[in-house]
């Protein structure tokens, strides 16, 4: 293929990347203009100069850093959480080649694929019924084993193709159970778990249907619900919208380009399991 | 340190004769499976009968349930609400399932054949986290991004329309009952696209590069080595992400609760927000556990179908290498 012929499928893969950033860079430049501005220029003029103010007022009006705090504390624990329970789960189907393991995987697999619409309001019932509706608990509760579920179905699949002599030579060596767990099992599939953390992670950042009914007080809500209710209400400005959706989209930012190697080997990971 | 690899090693030796005793292979790791069966007994199965139960019932939250059979789902049958709700759930499959592969299809294979080829790896991998960063956006925050974009007065769209002359194609993108569902499709294919080209750009690493270069030496355009070897090679992906897709597509809630909130006048009312509001908002529990029952059965069906699909491609494909 000619050099001529070659350049214009470039450009236009250029151009429909630049399309998929745009409204990144729209928002960006709008968080950052005054209301005055906003209203003479409309969306699409440069800023004159960095108006910081709709992005103080924003995050002092909705208290952003007690949101930050509780989606760090959510997802965190949840992600720390999952991966512990998914190891457990996939040691005993994995390595230990329980009977019936197709079941019980087959089980997780089809708990994963289950709408949250089914079950959220007996969640929502039985939480009010044992004192935990409106609590951070609730929620990573429940999304601890939700992830999983997911992490059950992948990490037994990758531990079902570990080499057997290892694990024969550390029993022989006298480790029981346990110890065969933590000091070879876990190690050796560091990187997978690595995988299954950052997913946990992002996943719970990003949930929005359980959080939205669980959390209701100002308080306990995540970001994403805090930023969706506020959407949701139709009370925001053409400035305070942008700084919602400029803080909204940072850590995601922030997120992704820390992970970015993770994410694109995870998924490929995950697709072909 | 040392101390701990000493106890380390003294347990290990007090455990060695223990099991000198003959053991059963089986039974003991079972054990560790006991905290993920009972988490899963008290967060997803319990709550998932009640559900089922519930939706065979009139209930209103409060007081007990009165049982009401069929009723519900008798209900259901006449209700075009609900109709409405799953006709969307179909665009919503186009806009999340269908279109994001196609287009995946084609740009994992225009960036890892082409892109990679001539212009380095390294273009591909930026190009290819452009179009993957919608996906790691929590939903609620695309749908302030957009519907702000969208906006009918002061919105990007419409302001870049007005700028470049076309004026007279304004609207209000997410107000018009003729043309919200097809806005917030739009939004949905970004949201989506990124999933698909990682998945098959992936898969892609997988074939055999002699298999194009024999195809190009044999004088094969870039059409013909798409069709002949790029997708047979990445079937496998291609069930997957169709089967995930569809199934995302069908629990869509977070989209519509930003961006239209199921409105106008029902023009973009889905399942899954159609169950929300019903449980939250009308509090017919009763009526709301029927919506998410049937939802539910739809999505195990094609999850079970899927992966005997999936099942049958792969032993396919073994007994061809065999």
């Amino acid at each position: 293929m000619t050099a001529v012929r070659r350049y214009p499928v470039l450009v236009a893969l250029i151009i429909a990347a630049l399309f998929m950033v745009l409204p990144f860079g729209i928002v960006a430049i709008n968080a950052v203009k005054s209301p005055a501005e906003y209203s003479s220029n409309g969306p699409l003029s440069l800023p004159h100069g960095l108006y910081l103010d709709g992005l103080k007022d924003f995050w002092q009006r909705v208290d952003y850093g007690q949101k930050l705090v509780n989606s760090i504390l959510i997802s965190g624990s949840v992600a720390i959480g999952a991966a512990l329970l998914s190891v457990l789960n996939a040691y005993a189907i994995g390595i230990g080649r329980i009977k019936g393991r197709t079941w019980v995987l087959a089980f997780f697999v089809l708990a994963n694929m289950l709408p949250q619409e089914a079950l959220v309001y007996p969640i929502y019932y039985l939480s009010k019924q044992a004192g935990l509706y409106d609590t951070r608990l609730s929620v990573i509760i429940v999304f601890t084993v939700v992830q999983a579920a997911f992490g059950t179905y992948l990490l037994s699949s990758v531990l079902g193709q570990f080499p057997r002599e290892i694990i024969e030579a550390a029993r022989i060596d006298g480790a029981n159970k346990w110890q065969v767990l933590w000091r070879i099992v876990v190690p050796v599939s560091r990187p997978t778990i690595g995988v299954l953390l950052v997913f946990f992670f992002i996943w719970t950042w990003n949930e929005f249907l359980l959080p939205l009914v669980m959390l209701i007080s100002n308080d306990n809500q995540t970001v994403s619900v805090a930023l969706g209710v506020l959407q949701g209400q139709r009370l925001m400005d053409a400035t305070m919208t942008n700084a919602a959706a400029l803080l909204g989209v940072l850590p995601a930012i922030v997120f992704f380009l820390v992970f970015q190697r993770t994410l694109t080997r995870g998924i490929a990971v995950g697709a072909v399991k | 340190m040392t101390a701990t690899v000493e106890r380390g090693g003294e347990v290990v030796r007090r455990q060695h004769s223990r099991t000198a005793r003959p053991r059963r292979p089986h039974s003991s790791y079972a054990l560790f499976l006991l905290p993920g069966v009972l988490a899963f007994l008290a967060v997803i199965v319990v709550p998932f009968l009640m559900n089922t139960g519930v939706s065979f019932t009139d209930w209103q939250g409060v007081g007990s349930p009165k049982w009401s059979g069929l009723a519900n789902y008798r209900e259901l049958m006449d209700d075009s609400e609900f109709w409405a709700s799953f006709r969307h759930s179909l665009f919503m499959v186009v806009a999340m399932a269908a279109v994001p592969t196609a287009l995946g299809l084609v740009l994992a294979a225009a960036l890892f054949d082409f892109v990679g080829k001539h212009f380095g790896t390294k273009i591909a991998a930026v190009l290819r986290a452009c179009f993957y960063l919608p996906q790691v956006l929590p939903i609620a925050v695309a749908g302030i991004v957009w519907s702000w974009i969208l906006a009918p007065d002061n919105g990007s769209l419409n302001a870049l329309l007005k700028a470049v002359g076309l004026g007279s194609l304004q609207r209000d993108w997410l107000g018009d009952p003729d043309f919200a569902l097809y806005s917030v499709m739009g939004v949905m294919v970004w949201v989506q696209i990124g999933f698909p080209l990682v998945v098959f750009m992936a898969g892609l690493q997988r074939v055999d590069p002699q298999l194009y270069e024999a195809a190009e030496l044999d004088g094969a355009g870039w059409w013909r080595r798409f069709r002949h070897i790029t997708l047979p090679q990445i079937r496998p992906e291609m069930y997957v992400v169709l089967l995930w897709c569809t199934i995302a597509a069908l629990k869509v809630f977070g989209a519509v609760y930003v961006l239209t909130k199921g409105g106008p006048g029902g023009a973009t009312d889905v399942p899954s927000y159609f169950s929300f509001t019903t449980f939250f908002e009308k509090t017919q529990v009763g009526y709301g556990a029927a919506i998410s029952t049937v939802l539910t059965v739809i999505i195990l069906v094609l999850a079970l179908i899927g992966l005997k699909l999936q099942t049958r491609a792969e032993d396919a494909e073994e007994g061809l290498r065999a």
